[in-house]
């Protein structure tokens, strides 16, 4: 037999996200039979919740307040005696299934979700041959960020400033295309799963070449061929095979 | 064919996904589907005792080679962090599309009674959900599905192989009056190509 709680009793740890949660968490807490609920109990509990909640200056949602509406709506169908039966229901509906009906197939996906947590998960318990690259740490200490518009403009002016006094090599650089870039690059990080921005220019390289390159890497990243990724600390960039 | 098992064998070592016995009658059109299973299913038996690092599943629609959770510490150490782990809330609701799908999002939040469009947002980044499409009714919601990334990530072999929920509180569930509809077949093999809805549901 569930023991009567008065509101000063009904202490929570967590503030309820929903009106159903709250049912479940009294439904639980009263070991309630769902298919036989107390409905006065409930309502009871329930709105001594919402006193609770307020009295602390919580703002209670309006679904709570729809809740306890129904439940109390429920109460009182329960209350009234059984009118003659209607011309086509020989038993009229238990004015609680509204609610048990509801509260068990939450109960069941929340059953559910406990059981797929259970198996054995993907990336986490169990693993494939061909897992995200991107999980290989290269270097332990490397902290891999997503980069945005920003870094990679950055970089790419930081390259440029370094480069602008080398103008000594007076050997032409082949003109090559954006196009041709992006096959150049594809070609390498397919092969070697990963490279850096800096690794993919020539030890000396022209203006020129820079600019083709940055080009050809976010038109890559724009068809996604490749994803860019920066290390935090050495704003390092590196282009992965996708 | 004396070779068929170790054929197999060595494409499901290269592929990187689960391979279905239609793929690997493509790759090798000389044997038939009943010898093709046959040998998947010895191959399983004989990773089973063999007792190594890894076994052959049966997953999503196909055949794949998965590690042992025993070794998962270890297999960690070669990685970066993974992803963190599904919030509850994230949980409850792909439950309730796998169990429910096609389902609009205003039935999975009639379930649970809360806002779920975080969840969603998050399920649809992992690429656990996807959206099949709208339905044609005033507002045209849009309609939810898992895909088969879900189904490699909870390893499961589709979705008649989701678990049963269990019973509530030590009793047998009794038939309610909830609206229950068949799970959906995923059938095709790109989990972004959306499966054959019923017409008047979807335009």
């Amino acid at each position: 037999m569930p023991m009567a709680t008065s509101s000063y009793e009904i202490k929570l740890e967590n503030v309820f996200e929903g009106p159903m949660d709250l049912l479940v968490h009294l439904i639980k807490k009263n070991e309630v039979d769902i298919y036989d609920i107390p409905i006065s109990l409930i309502t009871d509990q329930f709105l001594a919740y919402l006193e609770w909640m307020r009295a602390l200056n919580i703002e209670v949602a309006s679904d709570f307040l729809v809740m306890a509406a129904t439940l109390a709506h429920i109460k009182s169908r329960m209350l009234l005696p059984f009118s003659p039966a209607d011309e086509s229901d020989e038993t009229e509906e238990d004015p609680r299934m509204e609610i048990a009906g509801a509260l068990i197939e939450l109960l069941q996906m929340k059953s559910v979700a406990e059981q797929l947590l259970d198996r054995p998960i993907l990336d986490e318990d169990i693993y494939t041959r061909h897992p995200e690259k991107t999980m290989f740490l290269f270097n332990p200490e490397e902290d891999i960020v997503k980069t945005d518009l920003f870094d990679l403009i950055q970089s790419y002016h930081k390259l440029l400033q370094r480069t602008a006094g080398q103008t000594g090599l007076h050997i032409m650089a082949e003109q090559i295309t954006v196009k041709q870039k992006m096959n150049e690059i594809i070609n390498t990080i397919e092969e070697k799963g990963t490279i850096t921005f800096r690794e993919l220019l020539s030890d000396h390289p022209s203006k020129l070449e820079i600019i083709v390159t940055f080009l050809a890497i976010l038109e890559l990243a724009k068809i996604n061929l490749a994803r860019i990724v920066q290390t935090s600390k050495a704003g390092i960039m590196r282009l992965f095979y996708k | 064919m004396d070779q068929i098992k170790q054929i197999i064998e060595s494409l499901l070592f290269v592929s990187d996904s689960p391979l279905a016995i239609d793929h690997i009658k493509q790759a090798v059109p000389e044997a038939d589907s009943e010898t093709i299973k046959k040998s998947l299913l010895e191959l399983k038996e004989e990773y089973e005792a063999r007792n190594g690092g890894f076994l052959l599943h049966e997953v999503a629609g196909g055949f794949q080679f998965r590690t042992k959770k025993e070794y998962k510490d270890w297999i960690r150490r070669l990685f970066q962090p993974t992803p963190p782990k599904l919030s509850a809330a994230a949980m409850e609701t792909l439950a309730i599309i796998a169990y429910r799908q096609p389902v609009l999002r205003n039935e999975i939040e009639h379930i649970r009674g809360v806002n779920s469009g975080n969840s969603l947002r998050i399920l649809l980044e992992r690429r656990l959900i996807r959206v099949l499409g709208r339905r044609e009714i005033p507002g045209r919601p849009l309609v939810y599905a898992t895909t088969r990334k879900f189904l490699e990530t909870f390893d499961l072999k589709d979705l008649k192989d989701l678990p049963t929920p269990r019973e509530i509180e030590g009793m047998e569930i009794k038939p309610f009056p909830a609206p229950a509809q068949e799970p959906l077949e995923i059938t095709a093999d790109d989990p972004d190509v959306p499966p054959e809805i019923p017409p008047e549901n979807i335009a």
